[in-house]
């Protein structure tokens, strides 16, 4: 039996595209303010390591209002947004790990590259959102149709 | 002002973030599971967000200033180098494993969920060692990315 189960997730366009429309809102929001890209690799590592303390400043305030998104979903709809994680604790520490090896070396991830890079037409991003995208397919069809799990 | 804007421009995205499911790891790797349990729905949360954030980074960026802080500050690196693509293609490997990104983790906190915190405390780590790997890579390779930043 594998260890990790796949589970079925349900299509949800609507809800999708309007969860969408609302990250890039907020990465124009942020462009506009404080004259910055919404990327949050350059957020969190802004407050792990501080470049100075008006700097991590920002971040840390708007961490918090990513930590509560979730939150704000709940009093709107009623209910909490669903976490399904058909990861196991190890593979988690193991995928973090080379997550944050690998965007502090591209310098971005899925929000600075692929949602504020790509709305920028940047080769760069382009580039990186390309190519990993393509090592997550990969991966994900190892682990789940050649290693079985 | 700054901190007040920066929370609720975290709040936006975290609840953009919530309601698209990419704080949802199941969803996100049944994206990239077209062998499997595919389920397409990140396609539109990625067009929903590029599209907002073009459109919007265009009005925006027509201006000479942000409202606050004297020049927008985007990255202006053109160059398409082994570091950028490598850690992109690792960050999709880590992606592939855990089916968290940053940006989708982070709003995932707020949920209270204990992999979401095993994730990001992993996401930390592997921060710290690539920020400390690059700083020990000496002055040369530090000149170097400075003048390619």
């Amino acid at each position: 039996m594998p260890e990790m189960t796949a589970i079925e997730t349900v299509f949800t366009p609507w809800q999708s595209l309007a969860g969408g429309a609302l990250i890039g809102a907020a990465a124009v929001l942020l462009m506009l303010t404080l004259g910055r890209i919404m990327g949050a690799t350059g957020i969190l590592a802004g407050i792990v390591v501080p470049a100075s303390r008006s700097e991590a400043g920002w971040r840390l305030a708007l961490l918090a209002g990513m930590i509560s998104g979730p939150l704000a979903v709940l009093a709107v709809t009623g209910r909490m947004p669903s976490v399904e994680v058909p990861v196991s604790l190890p593979m988690l520490l193991v995928g973090g790990f080379l997550v944050g090896i690998g965007v502090t070396y591209g310098s971005g991830c899925t929000s600075g590259h692929g949602v504020c890079g790509m709305a920028r037409l940047s080769r760069r991003s382009i580039a990186a959102t390309l190519t990993f995208m393509l090592t997550t397919a990969a991966t994900v069809y190892v682990v789940r149709h050649l290693l079985g799990a | 002002m700054r901190l007040l804007i920066a929370y609720l421009v975290g709040l936006v995205f975290g609840a953009g973030i919530s309601l698209s499911g990419m704080a949802n790891p199941a969803k996100v790797l049944n994206f990239f599971d077209v062998a499997g349990t595919w389920d397409p729905s990140l396609a539109f949360v990625m067009g929903g967000a590029v599209v907002v954030a073009f459109i919007g980074y265009r009005l925006v960026l027509k201006r000479p200033a942000p409202l606050i802080g004297a020049r927008f500050q985007i990255p202006e690196n053109p160059r398409i180098d082994t570091r950028l693509l490598g850690g992109s293609a690792l960050f999709g490997v880590g992606w592939g494993i855990a089916g968290f990104c940053p940006g989708g983790a982070l709003p995932a906190l707020g949920t209270g969920r204990v992999e979401v915190f095993v994730f990001v405390a992993a996401l930390i780590g592997g921060i710290l060692v690539a920020k400390g790997l690059m700083a020990a890579s000496g002055a040369r390779a530090a000149e170097a990315a400075r003048q390619g930043k």
